[in-house]
């Protein structure tokens, strides 16, 4: 039973998104595609154990179908908006699909997801809820928001989508560039939920992270030309890169000076390294393209030491100039107790952080580069307090721990 | 479905009628009635008179209460509308965004629900 219930997760963490999306547009009704498919998720649990079926997903998709079926059917009062019942007895009668014959929809959905009649920020937690699989609970985490106050917000862009007709469709080529940026940025905050999970044990959910890493590459080859889709695609492959060094054995986070740069995957390095250089060569730098370009300056320096900072310091000036927030002000400070010591640091750290985790951590580090022990040990623990996952858990507590010694 | 599109706009705003500015004005009006009506999209649509014109009505208790003027004193006031049919959210934008509305206006799509299949 533990067994199964570990394969169930696992399906659901790398197919629900793509499982999701075909539902939906079988059903063309996001709510009901995912309570029904989260009722195939609670049948197979009960089913499997009796027999579990050849092709788990294609498994999983007819019997949601079926759970579409049956609500549709006892929802009488849907009548005009309901989905095409003869249309999916039909797909029903054809049987499980083989998993390679279930086609890829999730484009579709990333763009419906993203459509800027949804604020922007609605369009992140859907399609983090609907392509990633993410859970509300996750999602208002990534947001230092409640989880009623997350579901909520779901709730509501799903009834918009349906009541005010936003059509399940990629974007006619008029449209794409408006709705373009707000796919990227959402891609791109898949990835950060995946390279830094918001909670739990897997702090580094590699599935997340090669899932917008495809997405990126799929709206890139879309888009041929426009130097942000490459950008994102440039930087998501650079940080990628350095995972298999992010984590020792005892799954602590490694911070950038103690990795073991030997590690860092080459191929993405080089293919990174390789689609920022288009990107920058199309002559439109934008936010994308320049985090990429602080990527590449890491991933070309040998070491920790020769890293040139001041390079970085400039570009997140820039950065800061196309897209002022705080989380940007917070690394530009990292960047410059870098290039300038840890006291410019100190003094260039943004307001408006209190309830962010890295906030503190970044203070703490140079508070302690600083040898003030007693105030990085409350940074630290405030720090701690704010840490959703264990290998940053691990990380602060050893060097909060370190204080002791030095 | 059926979308409604709320035009709001400054009210001070518009020529003179009987100017040739006027006579342009109301030129674009109509190319845009025809191209609705060319699409097969255009359900109805009526330009309103100013606010000052506007009465406010309740019922409380049974009796009726007689207000005059509209509720917000912004300055942007509803001034006409259209309903389209359309396929879908991005075909009413469109639609909208083909009414030749001035650049300080704003216009607000609803779908408006459908009761067919009530009762």
């Amino acid at each position: 039973m533990e067994r199964l219930q570990a394969e169930l997760a696992a399906i659901m963490r790398d197919d629900w998104g793509r499982l999701l999306a075909v539902l939906i547009a079988n059903l063309r009704d996001f709510q009901l595609a995912e309570d029904c498919l989260s009722d195939a998720f609670t049948s197979a649990l009960e089913h499997w154990p009796r027999g579990r079926p050849g092709n788990p997903q294609g498994w999983l998709l007819q019997v949601a179908r079926r759970k579409a079926i049956d609500r549709i059917r006892r929802a009488k009062t849907r009548a005009k908006l309901q989905p095409d019942l003869a249309y999916l007895m039909a797909l029903d009668a054809e049987g499980v699909e083989a998993t390679h014959a279930i086609p890829d929809e999730r484009l579709r959905l990333i763009f419906t997801a993203c459509h800027p009649a949804l604020d922007p920020k609605t369009c992140i937690a859907l399609t983090l809820r609907t392509l990633c699989g993410l859970s509300t609970l996750e999602i208002a985490r990534a947001f230092l928001d409640k989880e009623a106050t997350m579901a909520q917000r779901l709730a509501r862009a799903r009834a918009k989508i349906a009541k005010a007709g936003i059509p399940y469709a990629v974007p006619e080529p008029q449209a794409w560039e408006e709705r373009l940026a707000s796919v990227l940025t959402v891609i791109y905050l898949i990835f950060n939920e995946g390279y830094s999970a918001s909670a739990g044990e897997a702090p580094i959910r590699h599935s997340l992270c090669d899932e917008a890493t495809r997405l990126a590459r799929a709206v890139d080859s879309l888009c041929p030309g426009d130097p942000e889709a490459t950008g994102l695609l440039a930087l998501l492959l650079l940080n990628h890169a350095r995972s298999p060094a992010r984590l020792d054995a005892a799954g602590a986070a490694i911070p950038l000076e103690d990795q073991d740069r030997s590690r860092w995957d080459q191929d993405r390095v080089r293919e990174g390294l390789s689609r920022i250089e288009t990107a920058l060569r199309r002559g439109r730098p934008g936010p994308f393209q320049l985090q990429a370009a602080i990527s590449a300056i890491h991933v070309e320096a040998v070491d920790f030491e020769s890293t040139h900072w001041d390079e970085i310091a400039l570009i997140y000036d820039r950065l800061l100039e196309l897209t002022p927030n705080p989380v940007v002000a917070l690394n530009r400070a990292v960047a410059l107790s870098f290039a300038q010591g840890p006291a410019v640091g100190l003094t260039s750290l943004p307001g408006g952080l209190d309830d962010y985790q890295s906030f503190h951590a970044a203070r703490a580090d140079m508070l302690r580069r600083l040898d003030r022990a007693a105030e990085a040990r409350l940074a630290y623990d405030r720090a701690l307090a704010l840490t959703g996952n264990d290998a940053d858990r691990l990380l602060l507590t050893k060097r909060r721990d370190g204080l002791d010694a030095s | 479905m059926k979308y409604l599109a709320l035009i709001y706009d400054a009210e001070d705003q518009g020529p003179t009628p009987g100017t040739p500015e006027f006579e342009a004005y109301m030129a674009r009006w109509i190319a845009a009635d025809k191209a609705f009506k060319d699409a097969g999209v255009l359900v109805g649509g009526e330009a309103l008179e100013p606010s000052s014109t506007a009465t406010r009505v309740r019922v409380r208790g049974g009796k009726t209460e007689t207000m005059d003027g509209p509720f917000a004193e912004t300055k942007e006031q509803l001034g006409g509308y259209y309903v389209f049919e359309c396929e879908n959210l991005d075909e009413a934008i469109k639609y909208a965004a083909m009414i030749p509305v001035d650049e300080s206006g704003t216009l607000e799509v609803r779908p408006i629900m459908d009761l067919s299949h009530v009762g």
